[in-house]
Protein backbone atom coordinates (compact mmCIF):
# COMPACT_ATOMS: atom_id res chain seq x y z
CA UNK A 1 0.00 0.00 0.00
CA UNK A 2 1.44 3.46 -0.69
CA UNK A 3 2.02 6.28 1.33
CA UNK A 4 -0.56 7.99 0.22
CA UNK A 5 -3.54 5.70 0.12
CA UNK A 6 -2.47 4.38 3.70
CA UNK A 7 -3.30 8.35 4.64
CA UNK A 8 -6.20 8.80 2.45
CA UNK A 9 -7.37 5.92 4.46
CA UNK A 10 -5.93 7.55 8.23
CA UNK A 11 -7.68 11.10 6.99
CA UNK A 12 -11.08 9.40 5.81
CA UNK A 13 -11.20 7.55 9.21
CA UNK A 14 -10.24 10.54 11.14
CA UNK A 15 -13.25 12.55 9.20
CA UNK A 16 -15.67 9.51 10.37
CA UNK A 17 -14.70 9.37 14.13
CA UNK A 18 -14.95 13.73 14.11
CA UNK A 19 -18.40 13.27 12.33
CA UNK A 20 -19.70 10.56 14.54
CA UNK A 21 -18.93 13.26 17.18
CA UNK A 22 -20.35 15.74 16.10
CA UNK A 23 -24.06 13.89 15.35
CA UNK A 24 -23.77 12.98 19.29
CA UNK A 25 -23.15 16.53 20.32
CA UNK A 26 -26.10 17.74 17.80
CA UNK A 27 -28.58 14.89 19.39
CA UNK A 28 -27.35 13.86 23.05
CA UNK A 29 -26.95 17.46 25.27
CA UNK A 30 -30.84 18.39 24.55
CA UNK A 31 -32.10 14.30 25.50
CA UNK A 32 -30.56 15.34 29.24
CA UNK A 33 -34.15 16.73 29.90
CA UNK A 34 -35.52 12.78 29.57
CA UNK A 35 -33.84 11.55 33.02
CA UNK A 36 -34.04 14.41 34.69
CA UNK A 37 -37.87 14.20 34.32
CA UNK A 38 -37.95 10.81 35.51
CA UNK A 39 -35.79 12.39 38.48
CA UNK A 40 -36.27 11.68 42.48
CA UNK A 41 -35.26 14.46 43.62
CA UNK A 42 -35.64 18.05 43.02
CA UNK A 43 -32.74 19.39 41.48
CA UNK A 44 -30.78 19.20 38.41
CA UNK A 45 -28.36 16.65 39.53
CA UNK A 46 -29.00 13.23 37.66
CA UNK A 47 -31.34 11.13 39.58
CA UNK A 48 -31.12 7.67 42.12
CA UNK A 49 -33.91 6.58 41.22
CA UNK A 50 -37.04 6.66 39.38
CA UNK A 51 -40.54 9.03 39.92
CA UNK A 52 -43.36 9.82 37.99
CA UNK A 53 -43.67 12.67 40.59
CA UNK A 54 -42.81 15.74 37.38
CA UNK A 55 -45.15 14.24 35.21
CA UNK A 56 -48.07 13.88 37.77
CA UNK A 57 -47.13 17.64 39.12
CA UNK A 58 -47.30 18.87 35.34
CA UNK A 59 -51.14 17.77 34.85
CA UNK A 60 -51.96 18.40 37.99
CA UNK A 61 -51.19 22.18 37.89
CA UNK A 62 -53.44 24.33 35.76
CA UNK A 63 -50.64 26.90 34.97
CA UNK A 64 -48.58 24.06 33.32
CA UNK A 65 -51.53 21.71 31.50
CA UNK A 66 -53.10 25.31 31.20
CA UNK A 67 -50.43 26.29 28.94
CA UNK A 68 -49.54 23.06 26.58
CA UNK A 69 -53.25 23.46 25.73
CA UNK A 70 -53.41 26.90 24.89
CA UNK A 71 -49.90 25.96 22.87
CA UNK A 72 -51.93 23.41 20.87
CA UNK A 73 -55.19 25.60 20.62
CA UNK A 74 -52.75 28.46 19.11
CA UNK A 75 -51.04 25.67 16.66
CA UNK A 76 -53.98 24.29 15.21
CA UNK A 77 -55.53 27.54 13.78
CA UNK A 78 -52.22 28.88 13.13
CA UNK A 79 -51.61 25.59 10.70
CA UNK A 80 -55.36 26.36 9.54
CA UNK A 81 -54.80 30.02 8.34
CA UNK A 82 -51.15 29.94 7.65
CA UNK A 83 -51.64 26.79 5.21
CA UNK A 84 -54.49 28.51 3.44
CA UNK A 85 -52.75 32.12 3.14
CA UNK A 86 -49.30 30.82 2.12
CA UNK A 87 -51.08 27.94 -0.26
CA UNK A 88 -53.10 30.59 -2.10
CA UNK A 89 -49.70 32.95 -1.88
CA UNK A 90 -47.43 30.60 -3.13
CA UNK A 91 -49.63 29.47 -6.45
CA UNK A 92 -50.26 33.34 -7.67
CA UNK A 93 -46.31 33.90 -6.76
CA UNK A 94 -45.82 30.63 -8.99
CA UNK A 95 -48.26 31.35 -11.75
CA UNK A 96 -49.03 35.40 -11.89
CA UNK A 97 -47.52 38.48 -11.27
CA UNK A 98 -44.83 39.02 -13.24
CA UNK A 99 -42.31 40.65 -12.53
CA UNK A 100 -44.08 41.81 -8.79
CA UNK A 101 -43.27 38.24 -7.96
CA UNK A 102 -39.72 39.22 -6.78
CA UNK A 103 -40.56 41.81 -4.63
CA UNK A 104 -44.08 40.17 -2.80
CA UNK A 105 -42.05 36.97 -2.37
CA UNK A 106 -39.98 39.47 -0.19
CA UNK A 107 -42.42 41.08 1.45
CA UNK A 108 -43.68 37.37 2.65
CA UNK A 109 -40.28 36.08 3.51
CA UNK A 110 -39.62 39.32 5.24
CA UNK A 111 -40.98 37.70 8.88
CA UNK A 112 -38.11 35.04 8.54
CA UNK A 113 -35.26 37.51 8.22
CA UNK A 114 -36.14 40.34 10.33
CA UNK A 115 -34.56 39.14 13.81
CA UNK A 116 -37.10 37.48 16.21
CA UNK A 117 -36.49 40.28 18.55
CA UNK A 118 -37.29 43.40 16.92
CA UNK A 119 -41.06 41.55 15.32
CA UNK A 120 -41.32 40.90 18.94
CA UNK A 121 -41.34 44.67 20.37
CA UNK A 122 -43.16 45.71 17.10
CA UNK A 123 -46.17 43.62 17.88
CA UNK A 124 -45.87 44.02 21.91
CA UNK A 125 -46.46 47.53 21.20
CA UNK A 126 -49.57 47.03 18.62
CA UNK A 127 -50.84 44.27 20.64
CA UNK A 128 -50.78 46.71 24.03
CA UNK A 129 -52.56 49.44 22.05
CA UNK A 130 -55.69 46.97 20.75
CA UNK A 131 -55.89 45.44 23.95
CA UNK A 132 -54.03 41.78 22.15
CA UNK A 133 -51.47 40.76 24.53
CA UNK A 134 -52.45 37.93 26.89
CA UNK A 135 -54.98 36.94 24.21
CA UNK A 136 -56.07 33.87 22.01
CA UNK A 137 -56.17 35.38 18.68
CA UNK A 138 -53.12 37.53 19.85
CA UNK A 139 -51.10 34.53 19.75
CA UNK A 140 -52.82 33.68 16.81
CA UNK A 141 -52.21 36.15 14.79
CA UNK A 142 -48.33 37.05 15.74
CA UNK A 143 -47.70 33.02 14.96
CA UNK A 144 -49.61 33.21 11.77
CA UNK A 145 -47.30 35.66 10.23
CA UNK A 146 -44.43 33.98 11.35
CA UNK A 147 -45.76 30.50 9.72
CA UNK A 148 -46.16 32.07 6.69
CA UNK A 149 -43.43 31.95 5.02
CA UNK A 150 -42.73 28.38 5.77
CA UNK A 151 -45.46 27.79 4.43
CA UNK A 152 -45.20 30.14 1.04
CA UNK A 153 -41.48 28.14 0.24
CA UNK A 154 -42.68 24.13 0.54
CA UNK A 155 -45.63 24.75 -1.47
CA UNK A 156 -43.63 26.54 -4.22
CA UNK A 157 -41.40 23.98 -4.21
CA UNK A 158 -44.01 21.66 -4.36
CA UNK A 159 -45.37 23.64 -7.66
CA UNK A 160 -41.96 23.80 -8.82
CA UNK A 161 -42.41 20.51 -10.20
CA UNK A 162 -46.01 20.71 -11.13
CA UNK A 163 -46.90 20.19 -14.66
CA UNK A 164 -48.93 23.18 -15.89
CA UNK A 165 -50.74 21.31 -18.59
CA UNK A 166 -52.38 18.94 -16.37
CA UNK A 167 -54.52 22.15 -15.80
CA UNK A 168 -54.83 22.79 -19.45
CA UNK A 169 -55.93 19.99 -20.34
CA UNK A 170 -58.83 19.84 -17.76
CA UNK A 171 -60.25 22.49 -18.91
CA UNK A 172 -60.55 21.57 -22.39
CA UNK A 173 -61.98 18.63 -20.90
CA UNK A 174 -64.51 21.26 -19.15
CA UNK A 175 -63.38 21.64 -15.83
CA UNK A 176 -64.03 25.25 -14.30
CA UNK A 177 -60.68 26.58 -12.46
CA UNK A 178 -62.57 25.74 -9.43
CA UNK A 179 -63.07 22.09 -9.98
CA UNK A 180 -59.80 21.88 -12.08
CA UNK A 181 -57.87 23.10 -8.37
CA UNK A 182 -59.92 20.40 -6.23
CA UNK A 183 -59.51 17.63 -8.53
CA UNK A 184 -56.45 17.52 -10.74
CA UNK A 185 -53.74 20.01 -8.54
CA UNK A 186 -54.96 19.74 -4.98
CA UNK A 187 -54.13 15.97 -5.10
CA UNK A 188 -50.80 16.37 -7.03
CA UNK A 189 -49.54 19.41 -4.84
CA UNK A 190 -51.07 17.83 -1.40
CA UNK A 191 -47.83 16.70 0.18
CA UNK A 192 -46.25 20.19 0.12
CA UNK A 193 -49.29 21.60 1.66
CA UNK A 194 -49.43 18.77 4.40
CA UNK A 195 -45.49 19.53 4.58
CA UNK A 196 -46.31 23.42 4.86
CA UNK A 197 -49.07 22.87 7.41
CA UNK A 198 -46.57 21.09 9.18
CA UNK A 199 -44.22 23.28 9.68
CA UNK A 200 -46.36 26.15 10.33
CA UNK A 201 -47.42 24.48 13.47
CA UNK A 202 -44.19 23.39 14.46
CA UNK A 203 -43.16 27.19 14.17
CA UNK A 204 -46.18 28.43 16.44
CA UNK A 205 -45.42 25.77 19.10
CA UNK A 206 -41.73 26.48 19.25
CA UNK A 207 -42.34 30.35 18.89
CA UNK A 208 -41.05 31.81 22.37
CA UNK A 209 -39.70 35.32 21.62
CA UNK A 210 -42.91 36.99 20.45
CA UNK A 211 -44.91 35.16 23.06
CA UNK A 212 -43.08 36.17 25.99
CA UNK A 213 -43.73 39.80 25.53
CA UNK A 214 -47.37 38.84 24.87
CA UNK A 215 -47.80 36.75 27.61
CA UNK A 216 -48.47 37.39 31.06
CA UNK A 217 -50.23 35.54 34.07
CA UNK A 218 -53.29 34.95 32.58
CA UNK A 219 -52.07 33.43 29.48
CA UNK A 220 -48.47 31.79 28.47
CA UNK A 221 -47.50 29.20 25.74
CA UNK A 222 -45.92 26.65 26.98
CA UNK A 223 -42.31 27.61 26.07
CA UNK A 224 -42.74 30.58 27.80
CA UNK A 225 -43.76 28.87 30.83
CA UNK A 226 -41.17 26.60 30.09
CA UNK A 227 -38.21 29.81 30.15
CA UNK A 228 -40.09 31.62 32.82
CA UNK A 229 -39.97 28.89 35.33
CA UNK A 230 -36.08 28.09 34.10
CA UNK A 231 -35.31 31.14 35.50
CA UNK A 232 -36.90 30.87 39.01
CA UNK A 233 -36.72 27.34 40.27
CA UNK A 234 -34.63 24.25 39.75
CA UNK A 235 -38.14 22.53 39.73
CA UNK A 236 -37.77 19.38 37.12
CA UNK A 237 -41.32 19.94 36.32
CA UNK A 238 -39.45 22.18 33.43
CA UNK A 239 -38.08 18.63 32.55
CA UNK A 240 -41.15 17.33 32.36
CA UNK A 241 -43.22 19.85 30.21
CA UNK A 242 -39.73 19.55 27.90
CA UNK A 243 -39.80 16.02 27.42
CA UNK A 244 -43.23 16.41 26.37
CA UNK A 245 -42.38 18.76 24.22
CA UNK A 246 -39.63 17.07 22.43
CA UNK A 247 -42.13 14.30 22.38
CA UNK A 248 -44.70 16.22 20.19
CA UNK A 249 -41.64 17.85 18.01
CA UNK A 250 -40.96 14.09 17.24
CA UNK A 251 -43.91 12.42 16.41
CA UNK A 252 -44.70 15.38 13.84
CA UNK A 253 -41.16 15.35 12.41
CA UNK A 254 -42.00 11.64 11.94
CA UNK A 255 -44.72 12.60 10.09
CA UNK A 256 -42.49 14.29 7.74
CA UNK A 257 -40.47 11.23 7.19
CA UNK A 258 -43.47 9.14 6.15
CA UNK A 259 -45.01 12.08 4.13
CA UNK A 260 -41.77 12.45 2.16
CA UNK A 261 -41.80 8.22 1.50
CA UNK A 262 -45.01 8.97 0.11
CA UNK A 263 -43.86 12.09 -1.79
CA UNK A 264 -41.40 9.92 -3.34
CA UNK A 265 -43.06 6.72 -4.03
CA UNK A 266 -45.23 8.51 -6.51
CA UNK B 1 -33.54 32.30 -3.37
CA UNK B 2 -32.64 33.62 -0.06
CA UNK B 3 -30.12 31.05 1.77
CA UNK B 4 -32.60 30.50 4.69
CA UNK B 5 -34.80 29.22 1.86
CA UNK B 6 -32.12 27.03 0.70
CA UNK B 7 -32.24 25.82 4.32
CA UNK B 8 -35.40 25.36 4.85
CA UNK B 9 -35.64 23.39 1.14
CA UNK B 10 -32.83 21.12 2.21
CA UNK B 11 -34.68 20.37 5.70
CA UNK B 12 -37.93 19.66 4.13
CA UNK B 13 -38.86 16.39 2.40
CA UNK B 14 -37.03 16.11 -0.89
CA UNK B 15 -39.45 18.05 -3.36
CA UNK B 16 -40.29 16.07 -7.28
CA UNK B 17 -37.82 16.64 -9.08
CA UNK B 18 -38.19 19.63 -12.05
CA UNK B 19 -36.81 18.20 -14.45
CA UNK B 20 -39.68 15.75 -14.84
CA UNK B 21 -42.84 18.83 -15.31
CA UNK B 22 -43.10 21.30 -17.45
CA UNK B 23 -42.85 24.84 -15.99
CA UNK B 24 -46.55 26.18 -16.15
CA UNK B 25 -45.79 29.52 -18.34
CA UNK B 26 -48.99 28.95 -19.65
CA UNK B 27 -49.94 32.47 -17.48
CA UNK B 28 -52.36 33.98 -18.80
CA UNK B 29 -55.34 31.24 -19.47
CA UNK B 30 -54.86 28.98 -16.48
CA UNK B 31 -53.72 31.69 -13.92
CA UNK B 32 -55.04 31.08 -10.07
CA UNK B 33 -54.74 34.95 -10.60
CA UNK B 34 -52.47 37.54 -8.83
CA UNK B 35 -55.17 38.20 -6.22
CA UNK B 36 -54.65 35.02 -4.55
CA UNK B 37 -51.72 36.71 -2.98
CA UNK B 38 -53.65 39.74 -1.57
CA UNK B 39 -54.47 37.90 1.94
CA UNK B 40 -51.16 36.99 2.70
CA UNK B 41 -50.07 40.37 1.89
CA UNK B 42 -52.64 42.08 3.50
CA UNK B 43 -51.98 40.04 6.85
CA UNK B 44 -47.93 40.50 6.66
CA UNK B 45 -48.64 44.21 6.06
CA UNK B 46 -51.21 44.71 9.01
CA UNK B 47 -49.42 42.18 11.76
CA UNK B 48 -45.89 41.91 11.01
CA UNK B 49 -44.87 45.47 8.30
CA UNK B 50 -46.67 48.30 10.56
CA UNK B 51 -45.76 46.72 14.06
CA UNK B 52 -42.13 47.43 12.71
CA UNK B 53 -42.10 50.55 11.10
CA UNK B 54 -44.56 51.70 13.58
CA UNK B 55 -41.38 50.67 16.44
CA UNK B 56 -39.29 52.81 13.94
CA UNK B 57 -41.04 55.88 14.07
CA UNK B 58 -41.78 55.52 17.67
CA UNK B 59 -37.23 56.00 17.67
CA UNK B 60 -37.37 58.99 16.30
CA UNK B 61 -40.91 60.23 18.36
CA UNK B 62 -41.19 58.51 21.55
CA UNK B 63 -38.65 60.14 23.82
CA UNK B 64 -37.79 59.36 27.91
CA UNK B 65 -39.85 62.32 29.63
CA UNK B 66 -37.95 65.45 30.31
CA UNK B 67 -35.10 64.46 27.92
CA UNK B 68 -36.44 65.35 24.29
CA UNK B 69 -34.52 67.70 22.22
CA UNK B 70 -34.51 66.22 18.88
CA UNK B 71 -35.54 63.67 16.52
CA UNK B 72 -32.23 61.44 16.89
CA UNK B 73 -32.20 61.86 20.78
CA UNK B 74 -33.10 58.47 20.94
CA UNK B 75 -29.62 57.23 18.85
CA UNK B 76 -27.76 59.71 20.19
CA UNK B 77 -28.01 58.02 23.82
CA UNK B 78 -27.47 54.60 22.01
CA UNK B 79 -24.40 55.46 20.26
CA UNK B 80 -22.62 58.05 22.59
CA UNK B 81 -23.50 55.24 25.79
CA UNK B 82 -20.33 53.32 26.14
CA UNK B 83 -21.95 50.42 28.05
CA UNK B 84 -23.98 49.97 25.28
CA UNK B 85 -21.60 50.10 22.93
CA UNK B 86 -19.56 47.76 24.90
CA UNK B 87 -22.69 45.42 24.63
CA UNK B 88 -22.96 45.65 20.52
CA UNK B 89 -19.16 45.26 20.24
CA UNK B 90 -19.41 41.89 22.67
CA UNK B 91 -22.43 40.80 20.73
CA UNK B 92 -20.01 40.87 17.65
CA UNK B 93 -17.84 39.20 18.81
CA UNK B 94 -19.34 36.58 20.25
CA UNK B 95 -21.02 35.87 17.42
CA UNK B 96 -18.29 35.72 15.36
CA UNK B 97 -16.68 33.02 17.90
CA UNK B 98 -20.07 31.29 17.71
CA UNK B 99 -20.04 31.11 13.97
CA UNK B 100 -16.27 30.06 13.90
CA UNK B 101 -17.02 27.26 16.14
CA UNK B 102 -19.71 26.02 13.75
CA UNK B 103 -17.77 25.61 10.79
CA UNK B 104 -14.83 24.20 12.77
CA UNK B 105 -17.78 21.37 13.88
CA UNK B 106 -20.13 21.62 10.70
CA UNK B 107 -18.45 21.53 7.67
CA UNK B 108 -16.71 18.43 8.20
CA UNK B 109 -20.01 16.84 8.63
CA UNK B 110 -21.85 18.43 6.06
CA UNK B 111 -19.06 16.96 3.71
CA UNK B 112 -19.26 13.54 4.89
CA UNK B 113 -23.06 13.96 4.47
CA UNK B 114 -22.24 14.07 0.32
CA UNK B 115 -19.92 11.09 0.90
CA UNK B 116 -21.64 8.74 2.38
CA UNK B 117 -24.35 6.19 1.37
CA UNK B 118 -28.44 6.48 1.80
CA UNK B 119 -29.37 5.07 4.93
CA UNK B 120 -25.87 6.78 6.42
CA UNK B 121 -27.09 9.92 5.08
CA UNK B 122 -30.64 9.42 6.86
CA UNK B 123 -29.54 8.92 9.79
CA UNK B 124 -27.12 12.21 9.43
CA UNK B 125 -29.94 14.17 8.33
CA UNK B 126 -32.47 13.30 11.20
CA UNK B 127 -29.11 14.03 13.80
CA UNK B 128 -29.17 17.32 11.90
CA UNK B 129 -33.60 17.72 11.90
CA UNK B 130 -34.27 16.57 15.21
CA UNK B 131 -32.41 19.72 17.38
CA UNK B 132 -33.22 21.95 14.52
CA UNK B 133 -37.05 21.65 14.78
CA UNK B 134 -36.47 21.45 18.63
CA UNK B 135 -38.11 23.63 20.67
CA UNK B 136 -34.96 26.95 20.96
CA UNK B 137 -35.87 27.12 25.03
CA UNK B 138 -35.21 23.54 25.55
CA UNK B 139 -32.46 23.15 23.98
CA UNK B 140 -31.00 26.00 25.68
CA UNK B 141 -32.61 24.47 29.46
CA UNK B 142 -31.21 21.29 28.10
CA UNK B 143 -27.48 23.36 28.70
CA UNK B 144 -28.35 24.93 31.79
CA UNK B 145 -28.60 21.73 33.57
CA UNK B 146 -25.51 20.33 31.57
CA UNK B 147 -23.34 22.87 32.97
CA UNK B 148 -24.24 23.73 36.21
CA UNK B 149 -22.52 23.29 39.05
CA UNK B 150 -24.43 19.99 39.97
CA UNK B 151 -25.42 19.20 36.14
CA UNK B 152 -23.63 16.01 34.73
CA UNK B 153 -20.44 17.52 33.07
CA UNK B 154 -19.43 18.95 36.33
CA UNK B 155 -19.72 15.65 38.27
CA UNK B 156 -17.84 14.12 35.46
CA UNK B 157 -15.26 16.28 35.95
CA UNK B 158 -14.95 16.14 39.41
CA UNK B 159 -14.59 12.70 39.62
CA UNK B 160 -12.01 12.55 36.88
CA UNK B 161 -10.16 15.00 39.34
CA UNK B 162 -10.76 17.85 37.14
CA UNK B 163 -11.68 20.78 39.14
CA UNK B 164 -13.37 22.83 35.87
CA UNK B 165 -14.13 26.41 36.35
CA UNK B 166 -18.11 27.49 36.79
CA UNK B 167 -19.48 27.29 33.20
CA UNK B 168 -23.37 28.58 33.86
CA UNK B 169 -23.76 32.21 33.69
CA UNK B 170 -20.85 33.58 32.21
CA UNK B 171 -18.79 34.19 28.15
CA UNK B 172 -18.35 30.68 27.52
CA UNK B 173 -20.77 28.55 28.28
CA UNK B 174 -22.98 30.76 26.25
CA UNK B 175 -20.83 30.37 23.47
CA UNK B 176 -20.72 26.18 23.87
CA UNK B 177 -24.34 26.20 24.37
CA UNK B 178 -24.94 28.68 21.44
CA UNK B 179 -22.83 26.54 19.08
CA UNK B 180 -24.24 23.86 19.67
CA UNK B 181 -28.09 25.28 19.33
CA UNK B 182 -27.27 26.87 16.02
CA UNK B 183 -24.81 23.89 14.39
CA UNK B 184 -28.58 22.88 12.58
CA UNK B 185 -28.38 26.20 10.76
CA UNK B 186 -25.01 25.60 9.78
CA UNK B 187 -25.40 22.25 8.52
CA UNK B 188 -28.45 22.62 6.18
CA UNK B 189 -26.85 25.26 4.14
CA UNK B 190 -23.56 24.15 3.65
CA UNK B 191 -24.35 20.57 2.87
CA UNK B 192 -27.33 22.23 0.14
CA UNK B 193 -24.44 24.07 -1.62
CA UNK B 194 -21.64 21.09 -1.34
CA UNK B 195 -24.55 18.38 -2.78
CA UNK B 196 -24.10 20.62 -5.88
CA UNK B 197 -20.60 19.84 -6.92
CA UNK B 198 -19.86 18.00 -9.62
CA UNK B 199 -16.96 15.50 -7.94
CA UNK B 200 -15.61 14.52 -11.41
CA UNK B 201 -13.85 17.76 -10.85
CA UNK B 202 -11.62 16.42 -8.67
CA UNK B 203 -11.05 13.59 -10.62
CA UNK B 204 -9.93 15.60 -13.52
CA UNK B 205 -7.71 17.50 -11.18
CA UNK B 206 -6.05 14.25 -9.70
CA UNK B 207 -5.59 12.90 -13.20
CA UNK B 208 -4.01 15.83 -14.33
CA UNK B 209 -1.04 15.48 -11.42
CA UNK B 210 -2.78 16.98 -8.49
CA UNK B 211 -2.34 15.16 -5.20
CA UNK B 212 -6.06 14.51 -3.83
CA UNK B 213 -5.23 16.97 -0.99
CA UNK B 214 -4.18 19.82 -3.96
CA UNK B 215 -7.40 19.11 -5.51
CA UNK B 216 -9.77 19.26 -2.38
CA UNK B 217 -7.88 22.43 -1.69
CA UNK B 218 -8.04 24.28 -5.37
CA UNK B 219 -11.09 22.32 -7.02
CA UNK B 220 -13.33 21.43 -4.26
CA UNK B 221 -12.75 24.65 -1.88
CA UNK B 222 -13.51 27.57 -3.64
CA UNK B 223 -16.19 25.47 -5.13
CA UNK B 224 -17.85 24.74 -1.57
CA UNK B 225 -17.82 28.76 -0.74
CA UNK B 226 -21.02 29.79 -1.64
CA UNK B 227 -22.54 27.18 0.79
CA UNK B 228 -20.52 28.14 3.49
CA UNK B 229 -21.17 31.69 2.93
CA UNK B 230 -24.44 30.97 3.33
CA UNK B 231 -23.98 29.16 6.75
CA UNK B 232 -21.68 31.35 8.11
CA UNK B 233 -24.10 34.06 7.02
CA UNK B 234 -27.34 32.15 8.49
CA UNK B 235 -25.54 31.49 12.09
CA UNK B 236 -23.75 35.17 12.39
CA UNK B 237 -27.25 37.00 11.83
CA UNK B 238 -28.83 34.98 14.16
CA UNK B 239 -26.43 34.59 16.93
CA UNK B 240 -26.58 38.67 16.68
CA UNK B 241 -30.49 38.83 17.30
CA UNK B 242 -30.23 35.38 19.98
CA UNK B 243 -32.15 36.20 23.09
CA UNK B 244 -33.30 32.90 24.75
CA UNK B 245 -29.54 31.56 24.76
CA UNK B 246 -27.62 34.22 26.68
CA UNK B 247 -30.59 35.11 28.89
CA UNK B 248 -30.08 31.74 30.07
CA UNK B 249 -26.66 30.71 29.59
CA UNK B 250 -24.77 34.42 30.03
CA UNK B 251 -25.12 36.34 32.94
CA UNK B 252 -26.58 39.93 32.93
CA UNK B 253 -23.31 41.53 33.47
CA UNK B 254 -22.22 40.25 29.72
CA UNK B 255 -25.54 40.42 28.31
CA UNK B 256 -26.06 40.71 23.90
CA UNK B 257 -27.74 43.11 22.47
CA UNK B 258 -31.24 41.50 22.47
CA UNK B 259 -31.41 41.36 26.11
CA UNK B 260 -31.20 45.15 26.23
CA UNK B 261 -34.12 45.86 23.76
CA UNK B 262 -36.05 43.56 25.55
CA UNK B 263 -35.01 45.01 29.12
CA UNK B 264 -35.91 48.58 27.09
CA UNK B 265 -39.05 48.11 26.20
CA UNK B 266 -40.69 45.30 28.62
CA UNK B 267 -39.31 46.05 31.65
CA UNK B 268 -38.71 50.11 31.19
CA UNK B 269 -41.31 50.12 28.40
CA UNK B 270 -38.96 52.79 26.74
CA UNK B 271 -40.13 51.58 23.24
CA UNK B 272 -38.34 54.79 21.48
CA UNK B 273 -34.96 53.72 22.92
CA UNK B 274 -35.65 50.07 22.16
CA UNK B 275 -36.63 50.83 18.54
CA UNK B 276 -33.73 53.01 17.88
CA UNK B 277 -31.93 50.00 19.20
CA UNK B 278 -33.58 47.46 17.04
CA UNK B 279 -33.52 49.54 13.58
CA UNK B 280 -29.21 49.48 14.72
CA UNK B 281 -29.58 45.41 14.93
CA UNK B 282 -31.44 45.34 11.60
CA UNK B 283 -29.50 48.06 9.67
CA UNK B 284 -26.31 45.03 10.95
CA UNK B 285 -27.99 42.47 9.96
CA UNK B 286 -29.22 43.26 6.51
CA UNK B 287 -25.84 44.90 5.90
CA UNK B 288 -24.27 41.37 6.75
CA UNK B 289 -26.64 39.47 4.41
CA UNK B 290 -25.64 41.91 1.96
CA UNK B 291 -22.27 41.75 1.97
CA UNK B 292 -22.44 38.09 2.14
CA UNK B 293 -24.60 37.40 -0.87
CA UNK B 294 -22.33 40.47 -3.03
CA UNK B 295 -18.92 38.04 -2.28
CA UNK B 296 -20.55 35.01 -3.05
CA UNK B 297 -21.67 36.27 -6.53
CA UNK B 298 -18.68 37.94 -6.82
CA UNK B 299 -16.63 34.78 -6.31
CA UNK B 300 -19.28 32.83 -8.24
CA UNK B 301 -18.48 34.92 -11.34
CA UNK B 302 -15.07 34.59 -11.11
CA UNK B 303 -14.72 30.79 -10.79
CA UNK B 304 -17.26 30.84 -14.03
CA UNK B 305 -20.06 28.73 -12.45
CA UNK B 306 -22.57 31.34 -12.44
CA UNK B 307 -25.75 30.61 -9.97
CA UNK B 308 -23.84 28.32 -8.12
CA UNK B 309 -26.21 25.75 -8.35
Amino acid sequence: MSAASRRGILSRSVLRVWCVLVGLLLVLPTLVVVPISFSDRRSLMLPRGFSLQWYVNFFQDPQWYGAALLTLRVGVVVAVIATALGTMAAMALHSALGQWRGPARAFLMAPMIVPGVITAIGIFYVALKTGLTQSYWGFVLAHTVLAIPFVVVTVTASLAGFDGQLVKAAASLGAGPVSAFRKVMLPLIAPGVVTGALFAFLTSFDEAIVSIFLSGPFAQTLPVKIYASVTQTFDPTVAAASTLLLTVTTVVLILFGVLSVVRERR
Amino acid sequence: MTLIERTLEAAGPPSPSAAGGQRWSTRLRSRPGSLMVAPALVFVAVVFAYPVLRMFVLSVTNMPAGQASSWYSNYEWYLTSGSQMNILRRTFVISAWITVSCFVLGFPYAYLMTRVGTRARLLMTGAVMLPFWSNLVVRTYAWVILLSDVGPLQAFLRSMGIHAPTLLGNVAGMTIGATQVLLPFFVLPVYAGLQGIDRRLLDAAVSLGASPGRAFRKVYLPLAVPGIMAGSTLVFVLSLGFYFTPALLGSPKQSMISQQIVQQTNALLAFGRGGAMALVLLASTLLILGAAALVTRRHTRALGIGGGR
